[in-house]
């Protein structure tokens, strides 16, 4: 991986500092992924958002971009506060049928096969966008690896639980991972739009609840186990 | 032309808003007017379109293969509004059921917005932004049944296409990073300088974002292997929603597609950008053709349907010769009108025979005097037969094969169209065909239609299809000419 090779100067303190957090966010990937508590995953979730929006903040300043300031507050206060306060509103409560908070078993492969087929899949991501011809003047492209490899775990995330609100908080960290990109290759964006996306989540976060609840209402648990019917 | 594009921003959503209060008749009516009003909006747009764009402020802006996209929803919106009057009809009797019936009407006018105002977007943001409420409002809509089933439809689907729309997001991303290069920074997406600067753009990052973008919303396209949610979600909703999918929403997507399409020809040449498209397409065509041959049920059935001429669409612009383009535009228009009226006739025959399932079903023809023979000729109409807007718009397509060498690609879509036809036809003639004694004993079923408002907007498309089909109207194939000539690019 160029990034990596010997011949290269160090890296900036912005540049390793900007690294380091784009790999926590990474971790905390993994962390959801593997994640045995409901509630815990829904926390997991919400430091992540914080994390990307501590690096939006050190961009913001490091290269005086001030509409950043705005994008990571707005980013904060739906991703770290309202979504994680709706989601969790809408767990049944305790003593409920079905409100067990207890997801370890939702795995469709064991703890350990999860964590080794995320590791390909990121590894994947990572080295595949590393190796392409795209540098920006904002961050280092190793974030934008990283980016990439969030989302792919992400998608692990989904395809392998099956319980609604994981998928849910998968698809959410999704959306992180994208915004990790963004904010390495289109920080320049009109914030305008940035905001937009933001609320669109909002409209996708309201509906996925709607849906949760309507499938909790009817199948008295949070497991897609039911969700076999339709076939062919 | 200003006052017509504000105006189609604007009804839909007076309409819902009045379907959420006002009583049935008054909700009924408006929301027909609405749907007429637009579509007659639409068609007001075409001679203007067919010669230069038209543009209000710096977000909205009109070609003419936005007028193509709308002009498919218009139609759609219009005949789904007065085939809902009779679909709710029976269905106005408790409390419940009027809230579930203002519930759909109002859902279907929210819709119908979402979907004519993205091909409406001169931002490649806001385009993604209008594709991802039409999702979430068509999640709800789906989810309205209230049955297991549907609940299931409905998670697969918001689960997939935002999963989907998260992956086009990205590609919206590096389109920005792409035009950054060259337009310099808070450059806001505007599709008309990104496509003017795109012999410039940087090659890599406009790959990656026409392979995102196609993978992205090809996800709510249908095409081959992200299609999984559709069968689910067209089989699931009720059957004035799965018209407005199949016929339109599917058809807004790939209208994203095609504009990524076109900054991707002009800065990667036409090599790249139809392979992966020709890929895409003969895939999705060979899966669909492969499952029409094995369909129980009547809405799934048309569903695959759907990702077979989904995949028709994506490799006739990967053919890329004029008169193929000029057919893909006319084909989304046939497919919207032919695809919108079996949706709706399956409507009327799983309310007539309170099923779901056509084995449950024999002997329509004979108890449904307009209906069954309606759906009868629909089904011919969806499998190409002329004198039918779809055999028109194949026949072009698969001719744009041949001029541009792609001989046998146009020869694996006449074989796949064919297979696909042979499922079809087995299916519905059991239904259709069968006599009417042996279905459940003695028959109990009484001849005749549960509504004419149900048939009006059948006949409708029939002749839409008909018009399409034997003569186009000048402005109409003027129009399709020059939005086959904005795909082209500068030659």
């Amino acid at each position: 991986m160029h990034t990596l090779a010997a011949a290269d100067p160090a890296p900036s303190v912005f540049a390793g500092g900007s690294n380091v957090i784009a790999l926590i966010v990474l971790l905390l990937e993994f962390g959801m992924l593997r994640q045995a508590m409901r509630r815990d995953q829904i926390r997991l979730y919400a430091v992540q958002s914080a994390a990307i929006s501590v690096l939006a903040i050190i961009v913001a300043a490091a290269r005086n971009l001030p509409d950043l300031y705005a994008l990571a507050f707005c980013s904060a206060a739906i991703k770290v506060v309202v979504v994680p306060v709706v989601v969790r509103r809408l767990l049944p409560r305790p003593g409920q049928q079905g409100a067990g908070d207890e997801i370890a078993g939702s795995g469709a492969l064991s703890v350990a096969s999860t964590v080794l087929v995320a590791i390909v899949v990121a590894a994947f991501g990572f080295f595949a966008i590393g190796t392409l011809p795209i540098r920006s003047p904002i961050l280092p492209i190793t974030a934008l690896a990283i980016a990439f490899a969030v989302v792919l775990v992400a998608f692990v995330l989904m395809i392998l639980r099956r319980d609604v609100v994981s998928q849910a908080i998968g698809f959410f960290s999704l959306e992180n991972g994208v915004s990790l990109a963004a904010l390495v290759v289109a920080a320049t964006m009109p914030l305008i739009f940035e905001v937009v996306f933001l609320f669109d989540l909002l409209v996708a976060v309201v509906v996925f609840g709607l849906l949760i609840r309507v499938h909790h209402g009817r199948a008295e648990s949070l497991s897609t186990s039911e969700l076999t019917s339709l076939r062919g | 032309m200003i006052i017509v594009l504000v105006f189609l921003l604007v009804a839909p959503v007076i309409a819902a808003l009045v379907a959420l209060v006002a009583p049935a008749r008054a909700c009924n009516v408006v929301t027909a007017v609405a749907g007429a009003g637009s579509f007659a909006a639409v068609i007001v747009l075409i001679p203007t379109a067919a010669h230069h764009d038209v543009t209000l402020g710096s977000y909205l802006r009109v070609d003419a293969l936005s007028v193509v996209f709308l002009l498919a929803t218009g139609f759609l919106y219009a005949a789904v509004a007065v085939y809902l009057i009779g679909y709710l009809r029976v269905d106005r009797n408790s409390p419940a059921e009027l809230r579930h019936a203002r519930r759909l009407q109002a859902g279907l006018n929210i819709f119908a917005w979402s979907m004519l105002a993205a091909p409406m977007m001169s931002s490649l943001a806001l385009l993604w932004v209008a594709i991802e409420v039409t999702t979430v409002v068509s999640a709800l809509l789906v989810a309205l049944e209230g049955t297991a089933g549907a609940a299931e439809a409905a998670w697969k689907y918001v689960l997939i296409a935002s999963a989907g729309l998260g992956i086009a997001l990205l590609g919206t991303i590096f389109a920005y990073y792409a035009g950054e290069q060259i337009l310099g920074q808070s450059y806001d997406l505007t599709f008309v300088p990104l496509l003017h600067a795109a012999a410039h753009l940087p090659r890599t990052p406009v790959r990656l974002a026409f392979v995102l973008a196609v993978l992205g919303f090809g996800t709510k396209v249908g095409f081959f292997p992200v299609h999984t949610w559709l069968p689910d979600a067209h089989s699931e909703a009720p059957a004035p929603v799965s018209a407005l999918l199949s016929g339109s929403l599917l058809a807004v997507s790939f209208y994203a597609i095609l504009r990524y399409y076109q900054v991707a020809q002009a800065a990667l040449g036409s090599g790249f950008p139809r392979a992966v498209l020709l890929t895409f397409g003969v895939a999705s065509l060979l899966f669909a053709a492969l499952s029409l041959l094995d369909q129980r049920d009547l809405k799934r059935l048309f569903a695959y349907s759907s990702v077979e001429h989904m995949g028709i669409l994506a490799i006739g612009v990967s053919f890329g010769a004029p008169v193929a383009l000029i057919g893909v535009l006319l084909h989304v228009l046939a497919h919207a009108a032919a695809k919108g009226n079996a949706f709706m006739g399956a409507g009327v025959m799983l309310r007539k025979f309170a099923v779901k399932h056509v084995s449950g079903v024999k002997g329509g023809l004979d108890l449904l005097p307009w209906s069954g023979p309606l759906l009868l000729v629909t089904v011919l109409a969806l499998s190409a037969m002329p004198p039918f807007g779809i055999f028109r718009s194949e026949f072009m397509i698969v001719a744009g094969g041949f001029e541009s060498s792609r001989d046998i690609f146009a020869a694996i879509l006449v074989v796949l169209v064919t297979v696909a036809f042979l499922g079809i036809a087995a299916t519905t003639n059991a239904m259709l065909l069968g006599p009417a004694s042996d279905s459940t004993g003695p028959t109990t079923i009484s001849r005749g239609e549960p509504s004419a408002w149900m048939v009006a907007p059948v006949l409708a498309g029939l002749v839409v299809l008909l018009v399409l089909g034997l003569h186009p109207p000048a402005h109409l194939t003027e129009l399709l000419a020059r939005g086959a000539a904005e795909l082209r690019g500068p030659a």
